[in-house]
């Protein structure tokens, strides 16, 4: 007992301070693209050519298609002039499946749920995780919000094992052909009101895997998503951020 | 003892031309010979043509440092190995269900994965049985019971299916049925979009990125004829073992909290993070993604990142140290992990374990040791073995690992040879396979890669640790308590997307 007291006291306290405090990212962390297509030399396609999801069109301007992007580094290394690199910035949920088509503009990012939806899920929310063709990067770093690191707990949200006690389903993966019907029974199983968030470029739009006969190139082609979460994986901040602000808990302008 | 077949060391290239084709009998009595003399399949496979499959079994020497290579082509169906060499189980129904062949005499012969198979022009042939639907060993008897878990499971975990058929708490048997992850990834590269070849690889199982993505690399600069640069060689030992630590961290937290000694699981759970963030220093993603690239890496480690790797890494080992050593010294720790979840050494062998597992069963199976590329040719980790073949055992293997990779990381960064990280990789050989072996942090990854006459992949074969070592959950089950179930599985910790690919 006292060792396991001595060693709280060693390991001290490590819950991040998001959103009250700006988290400390890598130098090199690839958040959301910055766009320049005034810089794009006549004619160039390299960047599209490059792009393994064809997340980008160069058709009057640029557009990236977040929910296709693996923000893997392909097109920064195909671009011959500098016109696409990763911001710091995380903050990258959204609401509606256009949002993510990124061009000059700014993201729109997700908004809160309406009144009612609020009042039921603000203070406390379930989620029945499910990986439907996953590759265990997306449900790694889920998961680890539910550590002392990130606590999501302390806003009211956890995962639970059975359906019947959540209010949503987080979902990873493209959707195998084989995890559909379990995915789909998984749904049937949570009560009505119900939510579905969509986390990462799998379950956004396949990712690598959208075209393949064995998938399904993501979970909107079964179930009305009401949160996407770009990312291959998405990092755990990106994720907390679009949970906090689809429960109200964070404001466009406000961060 | 090199017998007939083809000797070829890790990263060779070699013309298909040259591989002995020999006939099934032969091919099967070779096979036999050589795993009784010590050697373990580490591929077994099939490309499928219009009338059968020419079969490609790649087997690992430890004793020589070399892989022996053998190829046979079968009709419609072929007398099973698996009678004669155990460890051929999984590997003969694989290329059942990619082939559309038969293995006459296999034991038990049904869907790996669910998926369509890999044969041209099948037909509806081509169609796979509905997942999950098939005979599951039963059985029979008064107070024998059967409990089905999965394949939605309770935590935030891939998903899997498992049937265990129990007399009051006691298991006597475990059957595992996965392929609910199946997303076609080894018929996408060969048939796919060449731009998404490393992306695939790199989720093949996401958890191991850097072990996957290099070993891909290795087999396309083998078959490319490129030198990969020493220090790109070193940068990817670097995040392998971060990898290892990072998932072995997240592991001993997890067998804590699988035993309910919950302030070890809450410091792991912390510090698993503190060493993704170190592979995010390096590259920007936690996973690696993007770092392990066809000639090399995508991301230089300067002196100033490597400064702040150590001392970061530094710090979290201390508190590593302190988080695992009070979970080992507590009495209640121990009696949960000693003697539960047993596997002995011969049945090690015999099902061709590798990895944590097969070490704590006292095999000094590494293939950093045995069959060292990259980087590790020049500098080697020592092999870390437990003996008593539990979860004790592959807990503290775990812990030994963590050690030692974080001494080889601090030696590595310390001597990081200078120079660029990246050569261009050229076209592949036509008509060529190459071979590579990596130790991830769950075990030996296998990949096969072959082309065909115009320098095109023509089959790559990927074998995940996971593939061998499932059965060894499920013989670990034999015997025990169905309530050890969560902590005896967390101690394998296997893929599940990484077996389905």
């Amino acid at each position: 007992m006292l060792k396991a007291l001595l060693s709280r006291a060693h390991q001290g306290h490590r819950t991040i301070g998001y959103p009250h405090a700006e988290p400390v990212l890598p130098d090199r962390f690839r958040g959301l693209p910055e766009l320049h297509p005034e810089r794009c030399p006549e004619r160039c396609q390299a960047c599209a050519e490059a792009c393994p999801t064809g997340a980008i069109a160069l058709k009057d301007g640029m557009a990236l298609d977040l929910g296709r992007c693996l923000f893997c580094t392909d097109c920064i290394a195909a671009c011959p002039a500098g016109a696409i690199a990763f911001s710091g910035d995380f903050r990258l949920a959204v609401r509606a499946r256009q949002d993510l088509v990124l061009s000059h503009e700014t993201l729109h990012r997700a908004e809160a749920l309406d009144r009612r939806s609020r009042r039921l899920f603000g203070h406390s929310l379930r989620l029945r995780q499910v990986s439907a063709g996953g590759c265990n990067g997306c449900e790694a770093d889920a998961n680890v919000l539910g550590t002392i690191t990130w606590d999501m707990a302390r806003f009211g949200i956890s995962f639970v094992a059975s359906p019947r006690h959540a209010d949503g389903v987080l979902v990873t993966g493209p959707v195998s052909e084989n995890m559909r019907e379990a995915l789909l029974a998984t749904w049937e199983a949570i009560p009505a009101p119900r939510l579905v968030i969509a986390s990462g470029a799998c379950a956004i739009s396949g990712g690598p895997f959208a075209g393949h006969p064995e998938v399904h190139d993501g979970v909107s082609q079964f179930l009305p998503v009401d949160l996407f979460v770009p990312g291959c994986p998405p990092h755990p901040l990106t994720l907390l951020d679009g949970l906090l602000r689809l429960l109200g808990r964070i404001e466009d302008g406000e961060r | 003892m090199a017998g007939l077949m083809r000797s070829v060391f890790p990263g060779e290239k070699v013309a298909r031309a040259v591989l002995p084709r020999l006939e099934f009998g032969l091919f099967a009595d070779e096979i036999t010979a050589a795993v009784a003399a010590g050697c373990r399949i580490s591929a077994l496979f099939g490309l499928p043509s219009d009338g059968g499959a020419e079969l490609v079994a790649v087997l690992a020497d430890p004793a020589s440092g070399d892989l022996r290579i053998a190829t046979s082509t079968i009709g419609d169906s072929f007398p099973a190995l698996t009678p004669r060499v155990p460890q051929a189980h999984l590997f003969e129904r694989e290329v059942a269900e990619q082939c559309l062949v038969t293995p006459v005499g296999h034991p038990w012969l049904k869907p790996v994965r669910f998926a369509p198979s890999l044969r041209p022009a099948a037909g509806a042939a081509a169609a796979p049985p509905a997942i999950g639907i098939a005979e599951f060993f039963a059985v029979a008897g008064e107070e024998v019971h059967e409990v089905a878990v999965g394949p939605v499971h309770a935590g935030v975990i891939e998903p899997g299916h498992f049937r265990f058929q129990c007399h009051g708490e006691r298991v006597f048997h475990l059957e595992i049925s996965l392929g609910y992850q199946h997303r076609g990834i080894e018929r996408a590269l060969v048939a796919g979009d060449a731009r998404r070849a490393l992306h695939l690889v790199e989720t093949a199982s996401g958890d191991t990125t850097i072990g996957h993505a290099t070993a891909f690399c290795e087999v396309i600069e083998s078959l490319s004829a490129t030198a990969v640069p020493p220090r790109a060689e070193v940068i990817r030992a670097i995040a392998l073992e971060l990898e290892r630590l990072a998932n072995h961290v997240g592991d001993l937290g997890a067998l804590a909290g699988d035993v309910a000694f919950l302030p070890t699981a809450s410091f792991c759970g912390r510090l698993r993070g503190e060493v993704l963030n170190l592979t995010a220093l390096l590259c920007g993603n936690r996973f690696g993604r993007s770092l392990v690239r066809p000639g090399g890496v995508g991301f230089d480690l300067d002196s100033g990142r490597a400064t702040e790797l150590l001392a970061r890494l530094e710090a979290a080992m201390r508190d590593v140290r302190q988080a695992v050593e009070m979970m080992f010294d507590s009495p209640s720790v121990q009696s949960r992990f000693e003697g539960t979840g047993v596997l002995t050494p011969a049945q090690a062998v015999e099902i061709g374990l590798v990895g944590v597992a097969a070490r704590a069963c006292g095999l000094e199976r590494d293939a950093r040791m045995e069959f060292p590329g990259g980087a590790y040719r020049f500098a080697q980790v020592p092999v870390s073995t437990a003996d008593s073949g539990d979860v004790l055992a592959r807990a503290l293997v775990r812990w030994l690992e963590l050690q030692r990779s974080a001494a080889f990381i601090r030696e590595q960064v310390a001597t990081l040879p200078a120079g660029p990280v990246l050569a261009a990789p050229g076209a592949l050989a036509g008509d060529s396979l190459a071979v590579s072996l990596v130790e991830g942090w769950r075990g030996e990854i296998c990949h096969v890669a072959m082309t065909d006459g115009e320098g095109r992949l023509g089959r790559v074969k990927i074998v995940d640790p996971s593939f061998h070592n499932w059965f060894g959950v499920a013989l670990a089950m034999r015997g025990g308590e169905i309530a050890d179930f969560p902590v005896c599985n967390k101690s394998f910790n296997l893929s599940y997307c990484g077996f389905d690919l």
